[in-house]
């Protein structure tokens, strides 16, 4: 059965493709963490976009 | 790219595993790079959330990987030439010299922007224009061109507590100043003891090297001055806000047993070191690697200590 038989390249791209996943479910978990972190500590959880936010005028400017 | 169109000095498969790619990021240099920038990190003045701080340190070493894989890319020829490095990535064809540069701009790129939304823009601005100082400054225009390659070039591998200290300030200070001079004033020593015992490699890849250009006496005093001048910069850290008592005694340790094995260098003819194997250099060389842990530990202690509540100065 030599065509079942699996190369050493196909573990290695096996490999690649583990650890490209892994890095990106890393990376996914790095920014959620990293948003959670940026709200508990109080930060901004809005900006202005093309939405008016009067919320976010200062007093002095309204 | 398939096979057959493949250079035949350098047989790529373009099948690289996980690993190589994480070999282009320079894994050992990225050590110094986490344990210098978390330190800068740690010791400056304020507080910041672990996941900021972690991700902050995270992207900085990212950086400094990323500034490595276009070091790789740039540096492939001579890397095949020198028997120090001709088992990397690329020079051993495991990695294609455009997959190293895609890595190396993405990384780059991804890092840059990270620690810019992580801490704060300036910090990630540091980032950028230290990766650029490494990969242009460094890799592509001074490496090849003048001995002082090392000396100057050494700034890039001496940002990184001064990007550490900038992503929890926002800012530079004469401590994180100090702490850049530190590495800054270590890199040529260090480095030039290596090029002392890594006999031909540099002579055969045309980098012109201290001990190629200028003889290896000359290198050995140039050891020992360097040596002498960190001297002031290392104690002078110690009269800073982040100097404290652990600090201060490992200065005054490492900086005495430094100057001596300089001078055990200096005064060393070519002869004798061929005659040991080179063994006062590597050893020079080891100790260089402990002075750096070293003073940058003592720090984290006194920073620790202080944290404590210990506060002795």
């Amino acid at each position: 059965m030599a065509l079942g038989r699996e190369h050493e390249l196909h573990t290695r791209r096996r490999g690649r493709n583990l650890g490209l996943g892994l890095t990106l479910l890393a990376f996914v978990a790095v920014v959620f963490g990293l948003t959670l972190a940026k709200i508990g500590n109080g930060g901004g959880v809005q900006a202005f976009d093309h939405a008016p936010r009067p919320e976010l005028v200062p007093e002095s400017e309204k | 790219m398939t096979d057959a169109t493949s250079s035949l000095s350098s047989p790529q498969t373009g099948e690289a595993g996980f690993g190589d790619y994480v070999a282009l990021l320079k894994p050992r240099v990225m050590t110094l790079v986490v344990f210098t920038a978390f330190v800068g990190l740690v010791v400056a003045p304020g507080q910041m959330h672990p996941m900021v701080a972690f991700t902050a340190i995270l992207f900085i070493a990212l950086g400094g990987g990323a500034s490595g894989a276009l070091n790789m890319w740039w540096d492939a020829d001579i890397d095949r030439v020198m028997r120090r490095t001709r088992s990397r990535p690329i020079p051993s064809g495991k990695v294609r010299e455009d997959e190293a540069l895609a890595v190396g701009l993405a990384l780059s790129g991804i890092s840059v922007v990270m620690l810019g939304l992580a801490a704060n823009p300036f910090a990630g601005l540091f980032l950028a224009f230290t990766i650029f100082f490494y990969v242009v400054i460094y890799t592509m225009w001074l490496k090849r061109w003048t001995p002082q390659n090392i000396v100057i070039g050494g700034a890039a591998g001496a940002f990184p507590p001064m990007i550490g200290w900038a992503a929890a300030t926002g800012g530079i200070a004469v401590e994180s100043v100090l702490m850049f001079a530190l590495i800054f004033m270590w890199t040529p020593p260090h480095f030039w003891a290596l090029a002392l015992f890594m006999k031909s490699d540099y002579k055969d890849a045309g980098v012109p090297m201290l001990t190629v250009t200028h003889g290896r006496p000359a290198t050995r005093r140039h050891i020992l001055v360097y040596t002498v001048l960190l001297v002031p910069v290392a104690l002078g850290l110690a009269l800073t806000s982040i100097g404290g008592p652990v600090y201060l005694a490992t200065a005054l340790v490492m900086n005495a047993a430094f100057v001596k094995g300089a001078i055990g260098i200096a005064r060393r003819t070519e002869a004798q070191a061929e005659a040991d194997s080179y063994k006062v250099e590597k050893s020079f060389f080891r100790l260089s690697l402990y002075y750096l842990f070293a003073h940058f530990g003592a720090l984290l202690v006194d920073a620790s200590l202080v944290r404590a509540g210990w506060e002795v100065f």
